[in-house]
């Protein structure tokens, strides 16, 4: 008798092991662009000190792993318990409503409520997660290369054409292999392209065919790349949709202009140190406009949890008030909890004396957005739209399509992508 | 007998003993199984693990994959995917002129095809006649030849991700190589972003880092041609460019035979090395079929399950018919060597 207990006790305890999640253990996948990694795990250590029945593991995964393996584990019905994602949007139907789980869910409705939709399908009320960050995309300059030129940095409004010209100077000037570089990625060129008039949503609300505002960018991206001003390495060498950022090259003084966005603020601030110094743009304006492109990175939970409430409890501990503005602070990331914003007085942890001002020339930036950016972050094939604008345009740079053959292209991929998702 | 003889025998008479005894436990099962099913029986006994393994990880991949080729839809579970018959397969081949690849529906996947052709022909050609190269320099009584068979044969044992990493490190733009070609005196190019270099770069890090291996296959068909035929070759007063197209090429046929299939299945597969080097870039220059396949079953944004496994079904049975040719070969080697 003894024997057939202690064996019922072993197979209970291998089936409990196989479902690889006992009560209390929360899994969440987590990238990096900067510090906060560390500043994420100090977090929690600190709510698991206080809450020892919760054990959370933070796996610290490559951006990449997040972008092409989450998604296939999460159509699996597997994953981790909680994940921070940027394609947050088209996964919205993988993740955990936690409204009736959390403690006070007004709480989420008042402080989050402005980005509820961006984590959600259409039409539902559910809470996903919420922002760690709100990003948004815009310019760097080095500063200290345009004094060595003597060339003088433009202004608030400058144009896209005013900085290309004067980073060409400087280029030209200190012998520099290109004048700036944008990352490789439709996300990035998308706030230009608005700046310029373009507008991806249809009135239907699926996509709409390429128009003249995204044309008249690209064309001058592909006209200055062409000319060696845009540094051709970023998204030449690559193909398909692969991200790759010219972070590197800015930090290592290649190319004085560098157009990427508010996450890069405490990367350059580490890197760079006291090599240069180093200013926030803002995003050049175009015909229609000086847009960037927001968006950000939220932490969500994931429906295939077997641990709901404990996740709940980690979510409620994260979305606090106290816990977003100590992040903001540590990470150099903008919040997006609107009491903090609201409050102020964020005392950003960094002594480098670019910082401040960078992350105070993005807040203003936020509030020159326009409409025709803002509404992509909350839809479904934004995505879409960015990938195939990079492939297609890659392809024209590297000359092996022509832009007009592009644009039928871009449609064709953005078509495909639609009815394929029916 | 010393000492130290019989502790020695004593001492593997005891390891030995829990061997012996599990020898003899399992005996008792295996002697009953081959008395019902006879030596066949027993083959297949032993061969059932290793065939299970086959089967669960590419039987079934594979037989999934054809289903999967028949479906479209962005979900992965097989029952949230509608059946679209061959579409995918019309899709991929919907061309006006297979040689120009701006005229197929799919204009990213005849690139890939367009590309991995050239690849083939022209990695395949020079991987042989390196290999051929180095195993005849490498047969030769040279200092140090079993140093130099280690360090061409060194590069086989990286990982593609680091043949890939360490050449991009040496061709980027802030290189190793433009170091040098600056500190000549020379003007630094952008390699990886000039559709030329990039393929040659793809090009010659795959046979650097595949030549060791085929190098061995053929360095063993030398050693085994007989040297009595060189040493009356060599007494006819033979010139050594005749030595070689009339005994050592022949003689070596089968062998270059097996490189040749084996480098044409490599290359046909090719990925990782190359996608680390270039990306696929510049544009798509390097994008070869299984980087099309990965690319938009999993990495793109735009990805497509359905035409991935379309795709890979379609490039299987290149490979199919490569491997129907070296079995062939093999046959054909197997008789000529019975017949001598």
């Amino acid at each position: 008798m003894k024997k057939t207990r202690t064996l019922l006790a072993a197979l209970s305890v291998s089936l409990l092991a196989s479902t690889s999640a006992f009560a209390g253990d929360v899994r969440i996948m987590w990238y990096s662009d900067g510090v906060e990694g560390d500043v994420i795990q100090d977090i929690l250590n600190r709510f698991m000190k206080d809450n020892p029945d919760i054990h959370i593991t933070l796996d610290n995964v490559a951006y990449k792993v997040i972008q092409e393996q989450l998604p296939i584990q999460l159509e699996a019905g597997q994953g981790p318990d909680i994940a921070r994602v940027t394609n947050i949007k088209e996964l919205a139907q993988h993740w955990l409503d936690l409204r009736p789980l959390v403690a006070d869910a007004k709480y989420w409705d008042d402080n989050f409520g402005d980005t509820l939709d961006w984590m959600r399908p259409d039409g539902s009320k559910a809470i996903t997660g919420f922002m760690t960050q709100l990003t948004l995309t815009g310019g760097f300059a080095n500063k200290t290369l345009f004094e060595q030129a003597g060339v003088a940095l433009p202004g608030d409004k400058a144009t896209w054409d005013d900085w290309i010209n004067a980073a060409a100077e400087v280029a030209k000037s200190q012998q520099l292999p290109a004048a700036f570089a944008i990352d490789r990625s439709g996300h990035r060129i998308s706030g230009a392209n608005v700046s310029f008039g373009a507008n991806y949503i249809g009135a239907d609300g699926k996509p709409a065919k390429v128009d003249d505002g995204t044309k008249a960018f690209v064309g001058k991206l592909v006209d200055w790349t062409a000319k060696g001003l845009m540094l051709k390495d970023t998204w030449v060498s690559a193909a398909g949709s692969t991200y790759r950022a010219a972070t590197d090259d800015f930090i290592n003084a290649q190319i004085p202009f560098y157009y990427s966005g508010s996450w890069q603020v405490a990367n350059l601030s580490t890197k760079i140190g006291d090599s240069f110094d180093w200013v926030a743009t803002g995003s050049p304006c175009g015909t229609a406009g000086c847009s960037g492109l927001k968006g950000g990175a939220a932490l969500v939970a994931i429906k295939y949890t077997k641990n709901p409430k404990d996740v709940a409890k980690v979510m409620d501990y994260l979305a606090s008030e106290a816990v977003v503005k100590e992040f903001s602070e540590r990470t150099l990331f903008l919040p997006a909890h609107k009491g903090v914003i609201a409050k102020g007085g964020l005392k950003w942890g960094s002594t480098d004396k670019n910082v401040g001002p960078a992350l105070d020339k993005f807040v203003q930036a936020a509030g020159e957005t326009l409409p025709a950016a803002d509404a992509l972050p909350p839809w479904k094939w934004a995505n879409a739209y960015f990938a195939a604008l990079v492939t297609r345009v890659s392809q024209v740079m590297a000359g092996e399509l022509t832009l007009d053959a592009a644009w039928v292209k871009i449609d064709q991929d953005i078509a495909d992508k639609v009815a394929e998702a029916k | 007998m010393s000492a130290v003889a019989t502790l020695k025998s004593w001492t593997g008479a005891v390891l030995a003993a829990p061997v012996f005894w599990l020898a003899l436990i399992v005996n008792v099962p295996l002697k009953a199984w081959q008395r019902a099913t006879g030596t066949g029986g027993m083959a297949a006994f032993f061969l059932a693990p290793n065939m299970a393994i086959f089967g669960i990880f590419v039987l079934v991949p594979l037989v999934i994959n054809f289903f999967y080729s028949a479906t479209s839809g962005t979900a992965y579970f097989l029952q949230d995917r509608s059946y679209v018959g061959l579409e995918q397969y019309q899709r991929l081949l919907d061309c006006s002129n297979y040689l120009d690849t701006a005229t197929c529906r799919e204009d990213l996947f005849w690139k890939a095809v367009h590309n991995t052709g050239l690849f083939v022909i022209v990695q395949v050609a020079l991987l042989t006649v390196v290999s051929m190269a180095t195993a005849l320099i490498l047969n030769r009584e040279i200092i140090g030849r079993s140093f130099w068979r280690a360090v061409f044969f060194f590069p086989v044992l990286l990982s593609p991700v680091v043949t890939g990493l360490i050449w991009r490190w040496i061709l980027q733009r802030q290189g190793l190589l433009n170091m040098i070609v600056h500190d000549f005196g020379g003007e630094p190019h952008n390699w990886l972003t000039d559709r030329f270099w990039a393929f040659t770069a793809a090009v010659s890090v795959s046979v650097w880092a595949h030549m060791g291996f085929y190098t061995l296959i053929l360095l063993a068909g030398l050693q085994a041609i007989p040297r009595d035929l060189y040493e009356a070759a060599e007494m006819d007063g033979t010139r050594p460019a005749r030595v070689f197209w009339r005994i050592t090429l022949p003689l070596l046929m089968p062998n270059l035979l097996v490189v040749i299939v084996l480098a044409l299945i490599r290359a046909v597969q090719i990925f990782d090395e190359v996608y680390v080097l270039t990306g696929g870039g510049p544009g798509t220059s390097t994008l070869y079929l299984t980087q099309y396949i990965y690319e938009i079953g999993f990495a793109s944004l735009l990805r497509n399950p359905g035409l991935a496994s379309a795709a890979s079904i379609l490039m299987g049975l290149v490979l199919v018919v490569l491997t129907l040719v070296q079995l062939q070969v093999g046959r054909r080697g197997e008789r000529k060597g019975a017949r001598q």
